[in-house]
């Protein structure tokens, strides 16, 4: 067996790509916050849990309908992001008047039920979920056995952040989106709908959480709990990241999951704290963030 | 301070009057079990070992020494700080006359130091770690269905004997865990095996493949798992998805009959199981085993046959001796036999260690299960005696050496 | 807006306190909720009067408790040394996360706290002295100037003693130049800065007396009860501290006391509630109700933050005035 750095290649490669799936939910789950925060100037604490709602749906829809795997990567996201709607609409557009912190506030109550709700009906240990068929099974890659549905997870992950990429930047829509967040009173002037705009960015937001949610259901167990200490690890992927740009948050999030890989060859008992060490040592260098912009 | 003097002369009157009631506290008998009911370990006691509870109660008719039996029962969740709180209310303001711990070494840890505080009975049923008859024992403890210690060689030996002689421990991150991988490394040892090495998981881990993968780079021929419920069923599927079975053999080294029923028998078939009752080991298990079906509609885990076979033995014990008093009914307790549809054995007086036979069984393959949950051949039975660690090598203080 | 009397009004309310035990109430429990108000008036200092919210005040919490108990237990200190131990580390520990995020304010301020006290819940989960998931256990009671701590009603008076005299510095601090500079700072922080006030200093400083005190009712925590555990330092729990503050009145005296109790009582009473449905339907759903803490808080926290904003005692203060303003 070939060594690196006094560690075996199958580990250190199996790792990197573990650490390159969890980076791809990092990924994710930061474009969503990012795109959120950008538009409605909220940090979602509540993505965490709208990311195991995702998750809990595709494994409700498969249990209790027996929807498969790819129907559900369709029907929760769509389900997640009207129930953001309703948040929207309901509790948030309450507070866009007052300090930022209460917008965390309610969001962290908003969590705090929809993981009480799914608890108090499925306890908190998982649910299995099974791999779908068409991807099961490992490529034998000589070195290590790949698992396919990892690798997909890796390439849909990236596909979608790089469709959001692009309808931000690159669209007539994602032109407006922009301009409604830097003055949405002149944007408003010119007739367009913006409250309708921020509500169905919020939506959109959290629906891209619930995608990612789905495409976690089968590796992690789908557990009402999965969603907490995910979302603490991406808030410090937003600090590192800045909230800047929409490249950037994805750049960082698959940087860091990365690492936090690396990490895991190294130091296994490091790996949970890395992602906290790297936010304390860019706070120290740069307190905007890496891809940050002062404002 | 005038206020603190009325206050403590208040409740030195209440003392004496609690005193002058020598037989039945409160004139009622009340248990009290704490256990897993939504984590991990909910499927291995939890509901199921409360209703099993319930029936021992039941079958009691629901008195004893003429009093009234009362139940009461809570959900640790896993957490240690859960568990003593709930304890130590229920013994301070609920006149409590029996702890029943379920699942979780850290607990039943805690609960064990409230019980002994408190002087009163506290059987552990669910958790595993030997520490609670050896360094953490107390007068007050029994320890009642199995330990890491007759785990580790009742699985150990026969794998090491077939061949398995290097092992990487996957261990759940907490006494218990810690516990049995010591435990199971010690044996392995004796038996001229060698640890290639280990890896820590978190209890209720989410995902084990970073952590199937150290185990696959180590190049050993078994994997131990020295962890349980849930986390165990998660490891087998991991390790099965990431063809980690393909070049190593798996040991679950604390494994239920519910696991087996979650994980499969494809999965499962040919792991060996040391287990201190089978439901389908002697007629009278497969009656009383019949019971609980009706009830929970599924077949009942050993710790949830050794929760009816505990309170049994507690409410007979109260019953010879007409009053609830700790310390009474704990040497009772200790120097009557056990004789029920679970098991034969004696509680030992220094340690509290109910000595009882082990037996190591193999799961089936598919094709020989004949009914539902028909999962296990018997391989041998293992005698109390050789299970348990012996009394002159017991590091409980309080055995005279 | 102070009430004509404080002083009376206080010398009352701790008088009904300390008369508790013998009214019937089961002293542990009302320890519990006074160390939780001890840790809520700590973190009220912060965002009630000096505008920061730390979502990570558990991890001061956590520290002190398992120094305390580190230092009860295996060292051997005696009982106020061993809190004065605990509560010192937790400064200290604030200092750390307070020199790091004072440096961005607002959401990410908050977001730093989070993250930082998350570095040090997985730091306890692994370092051997705290026992990780077993939690430091056993932790003695010791005496102190001859009152044997062992009984509870004996460690009661002490406990409210500290409390007494944590709440007097609290508010000894907050009628001071330096709290008047605070409040200026929550109020208009680049007024502040343009009146020569070096404001991060006043942050830094209230932010390692918020942690020392909050470190205070962690180490004295660990001492009634005994133990230290790892969900001292999780994330629920400062989300737990936000919310008593939020419940009870954010600035005001008393009324994080009134929000620990609140919310004490409801952690411990919810899951009594769900047994005796359980019990009296016969539905084994209602047994779940003990988990729905979680959504009975969430609940409490999205009504308050949407419509309730001033919290019970903000409130209660606010319908005084208007009450007393017609008379003159």
């Amino acid at each position: 067996m070939t060594e690196v750095f006094g560690v075996p290649l199958p580990a250190l490669l199996g790792q990197l790509l573990l650490g390159l799936v969890n980076g791809s939910f990092y990924a994710m789950l930061s474009l969503g916050l990012a795109v959120i925060f950008g538009m409605l100037n909220i940090i979602n604490f509540a993505h965490g849990a709208l990311y195991m709602m995702g998750a809990m749906l595709a494994w409700m829809g498969m249990e209790y309908f027996g929807l498969s795997y790819w129907a559900m990567l369709v029907l929760a996201p769509l389900v997640v992001g009207v129930l953001g709607l309703v948040i929207e609409r309901l509790l948030l557009r309450w507070l866009y008047k007052l300090d930022h912190l209460y917008g965390l506030l309610l969001t962290f109550g908003v969590t705090l039920v929809i993981e009480g709700l799914f608890r108090s009906f499925y306890g908190v240990s998982g649910q299995p979920y099974e791999v779908p068929q068409a991807l099961s099974g490992a490529i034998n890659l000589g070195f290590m056995f790949l698992p396919k549905y990892r690798a997909w997870v890796v390439v849909a992950s990236l596909l979608v952040c790089l469709a959001v990429w692009a309808l931000i930047e690159k669209t007539r829509l994602g032109a407006l989106l922009r301009a409604g967040t830097e003055n949405p009173r002149l944007v408003q002037a010119f007739g367009v709908n913006v409250p309708l705009m921020v509500s169905l960015t919020y939506a959109g937001g959290v629906a891209l959480a619930a995608f990612a949610g789905v495409l976690a259901a089968p590796i992690i167990q789908v557990s009402p709990l999965m969603g907490s200490n995910l979302i603490i690890v991406v808030f410090a992927v937003v600090v590192i990241g800045g909230m800047g740009s929409i490249g950037g948050a994805v750049l960082t999030g698959l940087g860091l999951g990365v690492i936090e890989g690396l990490t895991r060859v190294f130091k296994p008992e490091a790996s949970n704290v890395v992602v906290f060490v790297v936010m304390a040592l860019v706070l120290l260098a740069r307190p905007a963030g890496l891809f940050g912009k002062v404002k | 301070m005038k206020l603190k003097n009325i206050a403590m002369a208040a409740l030195a009157a209440c003392g004496f009057a609690g005193a002058a009631q020598a037989q039945i506290s409160g004139d009622v008998v009340r248990i009290g079990m704490l256990t897993d009911m939504s984590s991990v370990y909910a499927d291995i006691d939890g509901a199921g070992g409360v209703e099993a509870v319930k029936m021992a109660i039941a079958d009691m008719k629901g008195m004893v020494a003429g009093k009234k039996i009362e139940f009461v029962y809570a959900d640790h969740q896993n957490k240690a700080d859960v568990a003593s709180a709930k304890a130590r209310e229920w013994f301070d303001t609920q006149g409590l006359d029996l702890l029943i711990g379920g699942t979780n070494s850290g607990t039943a840890l805690a609960m064990a130091t409230i019980a002994a505080e408190k002087h009163k009975p506290f059987i552990v049923i669910g958790a595993g770690s030997a520490r609670l008859t050896n360094e953490a024992c107390t007068p007050y403890s029994i320890h009642y269905a199995y330990d890491t210690v007759a785990l580790a060689r009742g699985t150990v030996n026969p794998m090491v004997k077939a061949g398995g002689k290097s092992w990487y421990f996957l261990t759940a991150d907490y006494a218990f865990g810690a516990s049995l991988q010591a435990d199971a490394s010690e044996v392995l040892q004796k038996a001229g095996g060698k640890v290639l090495g280990a890896v820590k998981h978190p209890l209720n881990a989410s995902d084990f493949s970073s952590f199937l993968l150290q185990a696959q780079g180590s190049g050993a021929q078994i994997l131990g798992l020295a962890n349980a419920g849930g986390d165990t069923i998660n490891s087998i599927k991991a390790a099965n998805e990431f063809g980690i079975t393909k070049s190593m053999k798996l040991a679950g080294l604390l494994m239920f009959i519910n696991d087996v029923h979650s994980v499969g028998l494809k999965a499962a078939e040919g792991m060996y199981v040391t287990d201190s009752w089978y439901w389908n080991q002697t007629p009278e298990a497969r009656a009383w085993s019949r019971r609980f079906f009706e009830k929970m509609k599924r077949m009942p885990s050993s710790l949830q046959a050794a929760d009816y076979s505990a309170v049994t033995h507690y409410l007979q014990a109260v019953e010879a001796l007409k009053t609830d008093d700790g310390e009474k009914v704990m040497a009772k307790m200790k120097a009557t036999p056990v004789n029920d549809f679970y098991s034969k054995g004696m509680i030992r007086k220094e340690d509290g260690r109910f000595v009882h036979d082990m037996f190591l069984m193999q799961v089936k393959s598919q094709k020989d299960s004949t009914e539902p949950w028909d999962y296990y051949k018997p391989v041998t039975r293992i005698p109390g005696d050789e299970a348990f660690t012996k009394l002159a090598d017991s590091k409980c203080p309080l055995v005279k050496k | 807006m102070k009430a004509r009397n404080p002083l009376f009004a206080y010398v009352l309310m701790f008088g009904v306190i300390a008369a508790l035990p013998a009214l019937g109430a089961y002293p542990i429990f009302v320890m519990k909720v006074l160390c939780f108000a001890l840790f809520a008036c700590a973190f009220n200092l912060l965002i009630g009067f000096t505008g920061l919210l730390s979502f990570g005040h558990a991890a001061f919490l956590g520290a002190a408790g398992y120094a305390c108990g580190h230092a009860l237990k295996v060292w051997g200190f005696p009982p106020l040394l061993g809190l004065l131990f605990g509560a010192g580390c937790a400064a200290l520990l604030g200092l750390l996360f307070g020199l790091l995020a004072i440096r961005r304010s607002g959401i990410y301020f908050a977001m730093i706290t989070l993250a930082l006290a998350q570095m040090v819940y997985f730091f306890f989960l692994q370092a051997p002295f705290t026992g990780g998931e077993d939690g430091l256990q056993q932790v003695p009671r010791g005496q102190l100037l001859g009152l044997e701590l062992h009984d509870d009603l004996q460690l009661y008076y002490l406990v409210l003693a500290l409390f007494i005299a944590a709440f007097a510095l609290i508010r000894r601090t907050v009628h001071s130049p330096f709290g008047q500079v605070l409040t200026s700072i929550r109020e208009n922080e680049a007024r502040a800065v343009s009146l020569g006030y070096d404001v991060d200093r006043f942050k830094l400083l209230a932010f390692v007396l918020s942690a020392g005190l909050a470190g205070l009712a962690g180490a004295t925590k660990t001492l009634v009860l005994g133990f230290a555990t790892l969900t001292d330092a999780l994330w629920t729990t400062s989300g737990a501290v936000i919310l008593m503050t939020l419940v009870g009145g954010m600035g005001t005296m008393t009324g994080p006391m009134v929000g620990a109790l609140v919310i004490v009582a409801l952690e411990n009473k919810v899951g009594e509630l769900g047994n005796m449905l359980a019990g009296l339907t016969g539905l084994q759903w209602f047994q779940g109700l003990g988990e729905s803490v979680s959504l009975v808080t969430g609940l409490i926290f999205i009504v308050c933050v949407l419509a309730f904003r001033k919290g019970l005692v903000g409130e209660a203060l606010a319908l005084q005035e208007r009450f007393r303003r017609p008379a003159q």
